[in-house]
């Protein structure tokens, strides 16, 4: 028995539990949501009253849960296929296609509306745009059309520290435009890391990941261009106003590290992968998380430092 | 004994119903907040000694 045969007889609506509905709002990804934005608030030269700032970020959070219920919503044939996704409130049965668009969209619209009351419309329009991108323009246009999904579609979750950032000043600047130029260009690596050990899945699905489309050999090439592109620019922004010498000496440390995994993830091919199932691979994943919240937390304390004469230059 | 035996359903409806009472009551709590600093802040108080000055 298949995976998807499993899942489409398992289509009944129980009556939902809470979590069921929470699970909606993909609470993982909402961590990395909630301290990228966080960042991106506490980074800005401009101080925000804390209750300002806690409601800021929970908005943020809550409209970044809202785009993953629509998500949920519109993948839910694709998730029942796939072993990573077949557990979801939809796929397993548990809340109903209807339920999540109608979460989605009274989320979304609430935490759009509050997040401009709380702080401004500038951020507030980043918010919503940021759902829009998600919804529409990844969900429903570039995930099952082009192997460029993940590239294009990382744009999506590279917005949050820069509606933290405009929720504290209002604008958009050169810094924020750094952060979010450094989720955009972690995000292919990344993901593409993962889809070369959850081979199947992607395959299954018919979602034209790079893996199915391009071959291996040229997943593989491109995580080792990404990741020099990424290296340049994540120890670039070590001399501009948001780094600083901590930051910098996180950002040389893991970018040698990422940099090591992906030339070993280039010089392997197929056989090697599955002799050792996946293991390079799988590190250089688990490695990419790391790298993320180390660089954004480096940032973070370097705006911490800075009320106290240390941090930045 | 009771007319009505508690369900597995029951509890799910009242996790559910209870974890939607504590959101609502948080959401007042942050409302209430947010409108305590914004009527305290200096922007607000400015507006006001301006508008004050002129009568």
């Amino acid at each position: 028995m298949t995976d998807a045969s499993l899942n489409t007889a398992s289509t009944q609506t129980g009556e939902a539990g809470f979590g069921d509905y929470f699970a909606l709002l993909k609470p993982r990804v909402m961590t990395l949501v909630v301290f990228t934005a966080l960042v991106g608030l506490l980074a800005a030269p401009v101080s925000v009253h804390p209750v300002v700032g806690f409601a800021a970020i929970l908005f943020i959070a809550v409209g970044g849960g809202a785009s993953g219920a629509l998500n949920m919503w519109w993948d839910a044939d694709i998730d029942a296929v796939m072993k990573r996704t077949a557990r979801r409130p939809i796929p397993s049965g548990k809340v109903t296609g209807d339920e999540a668009f109608a979460i989605g969209m009274t989320l979304s619209a609430f935490a759009v509306v509050f997040l401009a009351l709380a702080t401004n419309w500038v951020a507030a329009g980043l918010l919503a745009f940021t759902i829009f991108f998600y919804v529409v323009i990844y969900s429903m246009w570039l995930k099952r059309w082009t192997p460029q999904n993940i590239v294009i579609g990382g744009a999506a979750g590279a917005f949050p520290p820069m509606i933290g950032w405009a929720a504290a000043t209002g604008t958009v600047s050169i810094e924020s435009v750094l952060m979010f130029a450094l989720i955009f260009m972690w995000t292919p690596p990344h993901f593409w890391a993962l889809a070369l050990f959850m081979r199947s899945d992607y395959d299954e699905a018919g979602v034209p990941m790079l893996t199915v489309t391009h071959g291996r050999r040229a997943t593989r090439v491109h995580i080792l261009v990404y990741t020099i592109l990424l290296a340049a620019l994540a120890i670039g922004t070590g001399f501009t106003a948001v780094g600083g010498p901590i930051y910098l000496a996180v950002a040389v440390v893991l970018n040698v590290m990422f940099l090591i995994g992906a030339v070993r993830i280039w010089r392997r091919d197929e056989v090697m992968s599955e002799a050792d199932n996946y293991a390079v691979e799988k590190k250089v994943f688990r490695l990419s998380l790391y790298y993320l919240f180390a660089h954004f937390g480096a940032i973070a304390l370097e705006a911490g430092l800075a009320p106290f004469g240390f941090g930045g230059w | 004994m009771s007319f009505r035996q508690e369900h597995e359903l029951h509890k799910r409806r009242f996790g559910r119903n209870l974890g939607l009472g504590v959101i609502l009551a948080g959401l007042v709590a942050l409302v209430f907040g947010l409108t305590v600093v914004k009527v305290s802040n200096d922007d607000f108080s400015v507006e006001t000694q301006a508008s004050g000055g002129q009568n």
